[in-house]
C-alpha cells in the first residue's frame, strides 16, 4: 500500500474532480431513483385509507325481529368484507325498538375502550365487563368511566327490514358510526 | 486426518476469517474484574430468552395460519394435533413472560448501578428503544394468539387510538387497516410481530452491543467514587489496564449459569403450566367475554379503570410522552456524580415505588373489582340467614334484589360484584331515607333505578336492605331526628 501511495497522489488532481462528480451522479440518481421506489410501498402501505366510504347500508332483518319496547341483538356482515375474514366479519349490534318506526340502535362498543356491551333486560342496563361502564336503555352514561353515551347507528326502515348506516369501528374520533 | 491437519485447517480458517481477532476485539474483550457479578447477569438473560423467542417463533410460523379465518383453528391444531406444538407454543409464551421480567430486572440493576451515566447515554437509549420494542412484542403477540381477548384487545387499542385529537380516527384505520377490525388486521399484526420489531430488535441489539464493546460496560460501583466526565474515560482506562480480564471466558461465568437456569426455568414452566389459550374464537357477536390482557398490559388495564374519567384522554396522549421522554433524558439529566445505589436513595425510592405502583395495578388487573359481575344475579343466590325469620315484604325486597341485578355490582355474604359496596351491613350505614334516594336517583357511581323499579319495588327493597344488619348493630339513623325521646330527656 505504501507504494502505490506517490502514485496516487501524483493523479489525484484529475481523479478528484472526475470522482466526484461520479459521486454526485451516484448519490443523484439513487435519491431519484429510490423515490420512484418509495412510491409505490408507500402508497401500499397506506392503501388502508383507501376507503372512500366507511359506511354502508346494511339490512338488519324484518321488523318483526324486533318486538317494540324490547332491544334485542342483531348481527350482521361487516360490508367491507375479504373472504377471509371469517367470524370477525359478524358484527352484533343493540337494537331497541320503542314503538312502530321509532328504533335506537347501539354499536356494541362500549364508549371507554371498545369491550362489548352486554343488556340486562331486569334492570334496564348495558354494562361493560372491562372497566365497568354502564349505560340507562337510551343509552346515555350512567357510570363508570365511558366519557359518552353509547355510540348510535343511523337507521332507516325500508319494506318492513331494519337497516342501518354501519362498517367502521365506532371510536371517540368517529362519531360517525 | 491427524492432529496436524486439524491443527492447519484451523489455522488455515482463522488467517481467512480474522476468528482470532475477532474474538480479541469482541467476546474476548477486557472488563472490568468487578463486573463479573451476579448482578451482570440480566442483559445476557434477555438476550438469550429473545433467541428462544426467534428460534420457537420460527417454529410456529411454521405451522400457523395468519389469517382471520384460520388462526384460531390453527392454534387449536398446535395445540392438539401438531407433535409438541402445544411445547412450543408454551416455550414461546414463557420465553416471554421470562424475556420481559429479566429485562425488568436487567433495566433495575442498570438504573441502579448508575450505568446510564456518562459515557453510556446512548446505551441506555437503546436498551429504552428495546423496552419500547419488546412490549410492541408482547402486544402484538397477544394479538397473534387470535382469539376473543385478541378481538376485543385490538379493539381497546384501537379506542385508544381515537382519542387523538385530529388524526385520531386516521390513526385508527391505519391501524386496523381498514375501516374495522378484520383479515387484514391480523394480517398486519402478524408483519410487525413477525418482521418489523423483530428486525428493529436485531438492528438494536446490535448497536447496543456495540456501545458496551466502545463504551465499556459499567464497574461495580463504589460509594463515594463519582463520575467526572473530564476524568472518567482515563480512570476507566486505567482500570481495565490494571484489573482488567477478558469478557470470555473470565467474567461469562455467572452469565453462563443464569442463562442455563433461565433455560430450565422456561422448560419447567413450559412443561407444567402448559401453553396459554386460545380462548374463545375471535367471533364478535359472542359478547359474554370478559377480555383481560395478558399481564403486561394489567396495570394499564387497570390503571383505565381507576382514574378519574376527566383525566383519562390527557394521561392517555401525555403521559407516556413524558414517561418517554424521562427514560431517554435520564442520562442527559444525570451524566455524573455518585453511581452507588447506596448513596442514592431517591433512585432506590423510585424504583421501589414505580414496581410497587406497577405490581398493585397489575394484581387489582387480575381481579378486577370495578366490573359488574355479569352472571351474580342468577349466579349467586342469596345467603340462606338473610331470608330467615324476614317478613314477607322483606322477602319481596330480597326478590327485587336478585332480579334486578343488584349483585352484580353488590355483594351479599361476599359473593357478587366488588363495583359498588357490599350490602350486608347497609342499613347501619344509611338511613330508610337515604336508602330510598339512593336507589331511586343513583349516584356515587351507581345508576338511577327511579325508571325501572315500582315505587312497591322500592318500598320491598330497601325495607329488606334494613334488615341486613347484625343483630347487635343498631340501624343508621337521621343525626338531626332525635332517636329515643327518652335519650334527650336525659341530658
Amino acid at each position: 500500500m505504501a507504494v502505490h501511495e506517490p502514485q496516487q497522489s501524483q493523479t489525484t488532481p484529475p481523479d478528484i474532480s472526475r470522482r466526484s462528480l461520479l459521486f454526485a451522479l451516484g448519490v443523484g440518481l439513487n435519491v431519484v431513483a429510490a423515490t420512484l421506489v418509495a412510491i409505490p410501498i408507500v402508497g401500499y402501505v397506506f392503501s388502508s385509507f383507501r376507503y372512500k366510504t366507511l359506511q354502508e347500508w346494511i339490512q338488519l332483518g324484518p321488523l318483526a325481529n324486533f318486538p317494540e319496547g324490547q332491544t334485542r341483538l342483531a348481527t350482521y356482515r361487516n360490508p367491507f368484507t375479504s373472504p377471509w375474514d371469517g367470524s370477525t366479519a359478524d358484527i352484533p349490534c343493540w337494537v331497541r325498538r320503542l314503538d312502530g318506526e321509532k328504533f335506537q340502535v347501539f354499536a356494541i362498543n362500549c364508549a371507554h375502550l371498545g369491550c362489548p356491551v352486554r343488556w340486562f333486560q331486569e334492570s334496564g342496563l348495558f354494562m361493560c365487563p372491562c372497566h365497568g361502564g354502564v349505560y340507562y336503555a337510551d343509552g346515555s352514561r350512567a357510570s363508570g368511566p365511558p366519557p359518552r353515551g353509547l355510540f348510535e347507528y343511523e337507521y332507516k326502515v325500508q319494506n318492513g327490514h331494519l337497516w342501518v348506516l354501519g362498517g367502521q369501528l365506532p371510536t371517540l374520533s368517529s362519531p360517525e358510526a | 486426518m491427524g492432529p496436524g491437519m486439524l491443527r492447519s485447517v484451523a489455522l488455515w480458517l482463522d488467517q481467512r476469517l480474522h476468528l482470532t481477532r475477532l474474538f480479541a476485539s469482541t467476546a474476548g474483550h477486557s472488563v472490568p474484574a468487578s463486573a463479573s457479578s451476579w448482578f451482570y447477569v440480566f442483559g445476557s438473560g434477555t438476550l438469550l430468552c429473545f433467541i428462544i423467542q426467534v428460534v420457537t417463533g420460527i417454529c410456529l410460523a411454521f405451522v400457523y395460519a395468519p389469517t382471520a379465518n384460520d388462526a384460531w383453528t390453527s392454534l387449536l391444531f398446535l395445540n392438539y394435533q401438531q407433535p409438541l406444538g402445544w411445547f412450543l407454543r408454551a416455550m414461546h409464551y414463557w420465553g416471554s413472560n421470562f424475556m420481559v421480567a429479566v429485562m425488568t430486572l436487567h433495566m433495575v440493576q442498570v438504573f441502579l448501578f448508575g450505568a446510564y451515566k456518562y459515557p453510556r447515554e446512548l446505551t441506555w437509549i437503546s436498551g429504552c428503544i428495546l423496552l419500547l420494542c419488546t412490549l410492541g412484542m408482547a402486544f402484538t403477540g397477544q394479538i397473534m394468539r387470535f382469539d376473543e381477548d385478541a378481538y376485543w384487545g385490538l379493539g381497546i387499542g384501537a379506542s385508544m387510538m381515537g382519542r387523538i385529537p385530529f388524526i385520531g380516527s386516521r390513526l385508527v384505520q391505519l391501524m386496523l387497516a381498514g375501516p374495522i377490525i378484520a383479515a387484514e388486521t391480523l394480517s398486519r399484526f402478524f408483519t410487525l410481530h413477525v418482521f418489523v420489531i423483530p428486525g428493529l430488535i436485531i438492528a438494536l441489539v446490535s448497536m447496543h452491543l456495540r456501545l458496551v464493546l466502545t463504551a465499556g460496560i459499567n464497574e461495580y460501583p463504589q460509594p463515594g467514587k463519582l463520575v467526572r466526565k473530564e476524568t472518567y474515560m482515563a480512570e476507566y482506562e486505567a482500570l481495565v489496564q490494571t484489573e482488567g480480564v477478558p469478557f470470555v471466558p473470565r467474567a461469562i461465568g455467572k452469565d453462563l449459569i443464569f442463562s442455563a437456569l433461565l433455560m430450565v426455568g422456561i422448560l419447567a414452566c413450559s412443561a407444567v403450566f402448559g401453553p396459554s389459550g386460545p380462548s374463545g374464537p375471535p367471533d364478535p357477536t359472542q359478547i359474554n367475554t370478559a377480555p383481560r390482557p395478558d399481564f403486561y398490559f394489567l396495570s394499564l388495564f387497570a390503571l383505565f379503570a381507576l382514574l378519574p374519567p376527566y383525566t383519562e384522554t390527557f394521561l392517555l396522549l401525555v403521559g407516556p410522552v413524558i414517561a418517554i421522554a424521562f427514560l431517554f433524558l435520564l442520562p442527559f439529566l444525570s451524566s455524573t456524580g455518585e453511581k452507588s445505589p447506596r448513596r442514592r436513595p431517591v433512585a432506590v425510592l423510585s424504583v421501589m415505588l414505580i414496581l410497587l405502583v406497577i405490581g398493585l395495578l397489575a394484581y387489582l388487573g387480575t381481579y378486577s373489582p370495578w366490573s359488574p359481575e355479569m352472571d351474580a344475579w342468577s349466579a349467586a343466590p342469596t345467603p340462606v340467614e338473610y331470608v330467615k325469620g324476614r317478613t314477607p315484604l322483606a322477602l319481596q325486597g330480597a326478590l327485587v334484589l336478585q332480579n334486578k341485578q343488584c349483585r352484580n355490582c353488590h355483594s351479599l355474604g361476599g359473593e357478587g360484584g366488588r363495583r359498588g359496596p357490599a350490602l350486608d351491613g347497609v342499613a347501619t350505614r344509611l338511613t330508610r331515607d337515604q336508602l330510598i334516594r339512593q336507589v331511586i336517583q343513583g349516584g356515587g357511581n351507581m345508576p338511577a333505578y327511579g325508571k325501572n323499579l315500582a315505587p312497591y319495588e322500592v318500598t320491598a327493597l330497601v325495607t329488606f336492605m334494613q334488615t341486613l344488619h347484625q343483630p347487635y348493630e343498631a340501624l343508621a339513623r337521621d343525626a338531626t331526628v332525635p332517636a329515643v325521646p327518652s335519650a334527650q330527656t336525659q341530658r
